[in-house]
């Protein structure tokens, strides 16, 4: 039996049972990242000194331009997860964790679209 | 008797810090995890903005890699050189924790050592590939 009143539940202030699944997708994602990190740190090293030129070429090749949308796609899900946990033990009043959530999750949104399509736009232009 | 209140008349925990609470290797590197975290995250937007720039053309390229080369920019990279390969570090010893190993005393130091000497060696690595090599 719940000791919760009908009101708490409906504002989510309880399990959604959605923290199994923020885990996983946590450590997946992180997962990924170790050799996808490892790649870029040290393949953008090797282009110290390059001109615009030079970085777009490297770019352009096709097995670059896809590690390169995985690498956007896994690091803004990865961080959109891991900034949410910083705002929910940091933001106490209710209103402005929303408030901040949702502009978080809107704005990571928007620099992995705009990133990948930017790569994108390189690599087939 | 305490009443709760909104705004407790007592001290906040940061005056605990240094004299009253001892800074440990362990606490130090957990919020140096969330530190790193929050930082690449920034860093992340950097690196949008230097693949939207790209895209946008030769002019628009220079704007952005004119700061990236000076002196500011290359010491703004190397803190998020090192705080990649920290928090990568750490991240995976996180991941070890998750399976539940490496959990006693002696197994967190030594965990801890071996990250910060590796994020530092790996940061050195990745400098010395990008100005020497
Ligand atoms: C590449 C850019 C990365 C960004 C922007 C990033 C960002 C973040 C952020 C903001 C957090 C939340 C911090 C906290 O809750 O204290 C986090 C947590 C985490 N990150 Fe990353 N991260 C990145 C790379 C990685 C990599 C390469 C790994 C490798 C294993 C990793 C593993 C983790 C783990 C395991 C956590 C959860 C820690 C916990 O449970 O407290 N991250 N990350």
């Amino acid at each position: 039996m719940s000791l919760r009143s009908p009101l708490g539940r409906a504002r989510g202030l309880g399990s959604a049972k959605q923290g199994v699944h923020h885990f996983w997708v946590q450590r997946v994602s992180s997962a990924a990242l170790v050799p996808l990190s490892l790649w870029f740190v040290f393949s953008v090293a090797r282009l110290h000194g390059a001109d615009y030129a030079a970085v777009k070429h490297w770019v352009s090749a096709p097995s670059v331009a896809v590690a390169l949308v995985l690498f956007l796609a896994t690091l803004f899900y990865h961080s959109m997860l891991g900034v949410q946990v910083v705002i929910e033990d940091y933001v106490g009043h209710e209103g402005a964790r929303l408030a901040s959530l949702v502009l978080s999750k809107f704005v990571h949104a928007i620099l992995a679209a705009a990133s990948i399509f930017a790569v994108l736009k390189v690599a087939l232009g | 008797m305490s009443t709760p209140s909104s705004a407790p008349n007592r001290p906040l925990s940061p005056f605990m810090l240094g004299q009253y609470y001892r800074f440990q290797l362990t606490s130090v590197l957990s919020f140096l995890h969330r530190l790193t975290g929050v930082g690449l995250s920034l860093g992340a937007a950097l690196l949008a903005l230097w693949l939207i720039a790209l895209a946008g053309g030769p002019w628009m390229y220079a704007a952005v890699a004119r700061h990236l080369t000076a002196w500011y920019g290359q010491v703004l990279l190397f803190g998020f050189t090192w705080a990649l390969m920290y928090h990568l570090g750490n991240g995976i010893r996180h991941l070890v924790w998750d399976f539940g190993y490496a959990f006693s005393m002696k197994a967190v130091y030594a965990g801890g050592y071996i990250v910060a000497a590796a994020s530092l060696l790996l940061t050195a690595a990745v400098w010395a590939l990008a100005y020497a090599i």
